[in-house]
């Protein structure tokens, strides 16, 4: 590495610890749902990346519309929030019309929403078409943010982790200091218990299902401005969602948190240095082999079996 | 969204409009006398007296839909236009569509309904190496005729298929050739999505950039196709510093690494890019303001400035929707059926030999790319054009080659 | 005889369901189908390799792999690995810059067959191949996690992801595998044209039988004290463990059995199809293959068929006629099974059986004590409420009051 100088190293050193830390909050923006409902409830929800792809969908619309009416420059946090409550509601409604059914088979559960996701996905295609699309973003969220001459840090990298900061501290705030968020944690832990002191455990799942889902549909939302939107993008990234959380140990946010961190570190830093293919490969079976080792991931749960 | 409703509406209305020239033209056609059935179809093809049954074969569901639907489109203009200029020997064409559901093993077993079962006069269909890979065998045991549109990797010439997509020297030789002199690049960074047509386009680009412009690879990198975070390979790119990258990314990957390459300031003004792989359909997914000023080695693109192009845009966005976008492969779509009737007509036979003898040498002046020529090797010959990308989503053309031999066994590049 | 009555076809009522299915693969498919048609019943008929090894595996076992694919897959390459090989002789690839090498491997810059390679220009270790490797892989995959005690849905996650990793593999090693396109234009197997019409009727006998005693192999293993074993571990694999019987053995054995099974349906896939190519080994399949043994009933091997039968039947007629209807019909049917029939067609048939033999009992024709002894249909309708009960207590009781586990 004779031609370059010492500031250039320090500086592509820099963006790739951003690279990663991008990563890591890209990760986990799309397993904080899936934590919660794999985590909290047990439900193996494979139309995962769907919900991520209700959002993105719901980002173009108003995308489309902010063009029409010339608010290009402000519609996004508006898109997120539309994004969120949309696939709110679609979450809820499938809690009610399936996930309801299914709690005491979470195998099973897993072969209703990949049925769940074939549907979703047709639909998307049927209604906004085979092809891609693309939301236009206002233009403060292209380009980089330049802190030295040599130093590119992408802005819809800062924004997607400033979200999964807020986020994440949501969902924190949610579960351990609301009232609802105890009722949740109640029914994890002892549903008859939970019942018996008066909390309506049938309403606290559908909320918990449906506010996953809703944390799904902001993900996809934000990986609008990093990714691709079309039919099937949900199914880039149901995978590594998955690996992410049952790596975490399913019922802890912080292994989570954890695991995302690594996961990304690992992969970035090892693209850095081989072929990308190799990466996730290498990547991948560091997951498997850990879990093999633990099976609970790295923060154990409290049930376990 | 209002607006959407009104184009629906208008298609709708001019679909019915182009029913009923329709039925004048095939009544009109019918007074014509087609020469016998037994005639021209000696092999047992779906071939009657008043119409020949073709089929088309692509992913309309599944992964590869968002790429095939484009061609499925041009496809069915095609068969429309030529059906309402009197048809093929005086014969309709009817389609039978089939899905190949972005699954090789079903493109096989729909390949072979179409040739065994609906004994179709020819197939226009296959879009990804692979599935093309997959339905060669049956096409040649069946004896059927497929034309293939997307541009590929070469190494392939079957008698029983012809390819009006480029083959790889003929996009990528030339669009090396304007870089090295145009954009006085001697240090090249290839990327690609690591599957059969980039690695292949990679091996005969890096040839071309060592020994025949005397420049140097900086790096050559693939990543799994599905792959959607390149922060690492941008930042490799960065320390690398090379004059031009060359890219081959397909599906959602390109997407995100453009949304990506932009986002980290290597913009068209720091860092030329020539790619391989974008064409106007997948602008729409890439976004306009991420591809500003980056180029495209195509054969065709929307913008081309011919009258023969400006007739069939028309066309196309009658028939389909003013929002509609072309792009190479979705041109490559629509020259097969024409390619087939004249084909067909010169031999004046549905024969698939007969009709594969005549298409050797075929000339067609006025396509929408401009001139184009059926080489004895069954791949067309045809200009190499490099597109410079605007914000709207539109291509200015920058430099066109001459008419390039099509040559899908490049000696001393394999 | 006693024992091929009641252990390989699993009592009368057993044998009946195979003799059925027997004429109807054997004479009423072949007599009534033209050779396409035939040669599309034969394709299914792999993926009923799959499913009959899920039944044993998922529904008696208890453990769902999302990653059968993987093993289909490597059946498949195994039987591709040869015929491509017997495909590229020297003279037929001589325009390559290496004569006698698969072409894919030509286009990769590969001078020399790789050494994994050369052994697979025999047939007869071939043939061992294709059963022997996927086992191996699964007894890996089996020792490693089963001893670990991953159970559930962390296995049946990380058995999808091994089969992406695979997959991955298999695309960016494309030197050694094919890639993408998979091993493609298969000819012949020793001389003999496997594309031929005559051909393709021998395959499918050869492919039914094989079948029917794949089926057999798993009536034997289900009637016999491992199936009850299984079934016990399923429901209650504490209870067993205690009871001094290693756990872990029993599951590596039922996955490396379903492995094997899947690996021989591969490999007979190639060789009807023609070829093999990674979009098997992936995840999407794997589920598919899942859900054919759902549809059938995940508790019986004869649905099993059934159920990857009318699955694939109504993927290529609704294809044909409304390929974007299938596709929300395959998501309706997914749910529908789940949410309704749990145990699928053959839990449908029991019950409008077990109907008619109410019926029949009222009018004294038959005597209930009849059916008592056959397993078939006796298991699941015990097994099913403890199956529930069992997580609902997992999910009920707090671990700290459990505190049964090692």
């Amino acid at each position: 590495m004779g031609d370059f100088t010492t500031t250039e190293l320090m500086s592509i050193f820099a963006m790739q610890g951003f690279a990663g830390i991008s990563l890591f909050s890209v990760l986990l923006l799309m397993a904080l749902g899936l934590a919660i409902i794999f985590g909290q409830m047990g439900v193996i929800n494979m139309a995962h990346g769907e919900f991520m792809t209700i959002g993105a969908y719901t980002t173009f619309f108003m995308s489309e519309f902010a063009v029409s009416y010339g608010m290009v420059d402000i519609y996004f946090p508006f898109a997120i929030i539309a994004s969120f409550l949309i696939a709110f509601i679609v979450g809820y409604l499938v809690e009610l019309g399936l996930i309801r059914h299914l709690y005491q088979r979470p195998l099973d559960t897993l072969l209703a929403t990949w049925g769940l996701s074939l549907i979703m996905q047709q639909l998307f295609r049927s209604t906004f078409g085979a092809r891609e699309v693309s939301p236009t973003l206002p233009d403060w969220m292209l380009g980089s943010v330049q802190p030295t001459e040599t130093i590119d840090i992408p802005i819809n990298g800062l924004f997607v982790l400033g979200l999964t900061i807020v986020l994440t501290a949501g969902v924190f705030y949610f579960l351990f200091k609301s009232k609802r968020g105890v009722h949740v944690r109640a029914t994890t832990q002892n549903r008859l218990m939970a019942g018996a002191v008066g909390i309506n455990t049938k309403r606290v799942d559908r909320i918990t299902f449906a506010l996953g889902c809703g944390i799904a549909g902001v993900a996809g939302a934000a990986f609008t401005t990093i990714a691709s939107t079309g039919p099937t993008t949900g199914s880039l990234y149901i995978v590594d969602t998955f690996m992410v959380v049952v790596f975490g140990g399913a019922a802890s946010l912080f292994g989570t948190i954890a695991s995302a961190f690594s996961i990304a570190e690992a992969q970035s830093i090892m693209e850095f240095f081989i072929s990308g293919s190799m990466a996730k490969v290498l990547t991948l079976l560091f997951v498997v082999g850990i879990l093999m080792m633990r099976p609970e991931g790295l923060f154990a749960s409290k049930i376990r079996k | 969204m209002k607006l959407r409703v009104r184009n629906q509406l208008r298609i709708a209305v001019r679909h019915s409009l182009l029913a009923l020239t329709f039925t004048f033209c095939t009544l009109g056609t019918l007074a014509t006398a087609a020469p016998a059935t037994s005639k021209v179809n000696t092999t047992d093809l779906a071939v009657t007296d008043d119409s020949v049954t073709v089929g088309i074969l692509h992913s309309l569901t599944g992964t590869m839909a968002i790429s095939e639907t484009g061609s499925v489109e041009a496809e069915k203009l095609a068969i429309e236009q030529i059906n309402k200029s009197g048809g093929v020997l005086g014969r309709q064409i009817k389609i039978i569509v089939e899905d190949g559901a972005s699954d090789w093993p079903t493109f096989a077993e729909k390949a072979k309904k179409l040739l065994v079962k609906d004994k179709t006069a020819a197939v226009f269909g296959a879009w990804t190496s692979a599935s093309r890979k997959a339905v060669l065998p049956v096409f040649e045991k069946e004896n059927g005729l497929l034309y293939y549109p997307t541009f590929y990797e070469g190494l392939e010439q079957s008698h029983n298929v012809f390819y009006t997509g480029q083959e790889a020297t003929q996009q990528i030789l030339a669009g090396l050739d304007w870089a090295s002199k145009t954009l006085k690049a001697k240090k090249f960074y290839l990327i690609g999505s690591d599957y059969i047509w980039p690695r292949t386009s990679m091996k005969i680009a890096r040839k071309h950039i060592e020994k025949v412009l005397k420049g140097t690879v900086v790096d050559e990198q693939y990543y799994p196709l599905g792959h959607t975070q390149f922060g690492s390979l941008i930042n490799k790119i960065k320390l690398k510093k090379p004059d031009v990258i060359f890219a081959a990314v397909v599906g959602g990957s390109n997407v995100a690494f453009f949304k990506q390459l932009n986002a980290a300031g290597l913009t068209a003004k720091r860092q030329p890019l020539l790619t391989i792989s974008v064409t106007e359909d997948e602008v729409l997914g890439i976004g306009g303001e991420n591809l500003e000023g980056f180029y495209s080695s195509m054969k065709y693109f929307q913008a081309l400035d011919l009258p023969g192009n400006k007739k069939f845009v028309q066309e196309f966005k009658n028939k389909w929707g003013n929002d509609s976008v072309i792009g190479d492969v979705t041109e490559s779509a629509y020259l097969g059926p024409w390619l087939w009737k004249w084909a067909v007509e010169k031999a004046g036979s549905f024969d698939v030999d007969k009709v594969v003898k005549a298409s050797e040498n075929l000339e067609w002046k006025d396509s929408p790319h401009g001139y184009l020529k059926v080489d004895k090797n069954h791949h067309l010959w045809m200009k190499t054009r490099i597109g410079q990308w605007k914000r709207d989503g539109q291509a200015k053309i920058v430099f066109e080659s001459d008419v390039i031999k099509p040559d899908p066994f490049p000696k001393g590049y394999q | 005889m006693e024992f091929v009555k009641e252990r390989l076809l699993g009592g009368k009522e057993g044998a009946r369901g195979i003799l059925i299915l027997a004429v109807l693969l054997l004479i009423v498919f072949p007599l009534f189908l033209d050779i396409f048609r035939l040669n599309l019943v034969g394709k299914y008929l792999t993926y009923a390799f799959v499913a009959v090894g899920l039944v044993l595996c998922w529904g008696y076992g208890g453990i769902l792999s999302l990653g059968q694919g993987l093993f289909f897959g490597l059946g498949g390459y195994a039987m591709a690995m040869f015929l491509k090989l017997e495909a590229s002789d020297p003279e037929s690839t001589k325009i390559q810059s290496t004569p006698g090498i698969p072409d894919f491997m030509d286009w990769n810059q590969l001078t020399a067959l790789p050494w994994f390679w050369e052994p697979f220009n025999n047939l007869f270790f071939t043939l061992i191949a294709i059963i022997v490797v996927p086992s191996i892989f699964a007894f890996i995959i089996g020792v490693a996690m089963f001893r670990r005690r991953v159970s559930g849905v962390y296995f049946a996650i990380i058995t999808q992801a091994i089969a992406l990793i695979l997959t991955v593999l298999i695309v960016g090693q494309q030197g050694y595998t094919g890639g993408i396109n998979g091993i493609t234009d298969l000819r012949t197997l020793l001389g003999w044209d496997i594309r031929s019409d005559s051909a393709k009727y021998i395959l499918y006998f050869v492919n039914v039988v094989l079948l029917l005693g794949v089926i057999m192999i798993g009536k034997f293993v289900i009637t016999g004290k491992l199936g009850r074993l299984l079934l016990a571990m399923r429901d209650k694999e504490d209870r067993v463990r205690f009871s001094g019987y290693d756990v872990a053995s029993f599951k590596v054995f039922i996955f490396v059995l379903a492995a094997a099974m899947s690996a021989i349906g591969g490999a007979m896939f190639t060789l009807q199809v023609g070829f093999m190519s990674p979009s098997f080994v992936g995840i999407v399949p794997s589920i598919e293959m899942v859900i054919f043994a759902a549809v059938g009933g995940r508790m019986s091997l004869i649905g099993a068929v059934y159920g990857a039968l009318i699955v694939n039947f109504g993927k290529t007629y609704f294809s044909e006629s409304a390929p974007v209807l299938w596709l929300l019909l395959m998501g309706a049917l997914f749910i529908t099974v789940v949410m309704a029939f749990p145990n699928g067609l053959a839990g449908l048939w029991d019950k409008y059986k077990d109907k008619l033999n109410r019926d029949s009992l009222k009018n004294g024709f038959r005597s209930l004590g009849k059916r008592e002894k056959t397993f078939d249909i006796k298991w699941p309708k015990i097994t099913l409420p403890k199956f529930r009960k069992k997580e609902t207590e997992v999910k009920g009781v707090p671990s700290n009051i459990r505190g049964d586990h090692a």
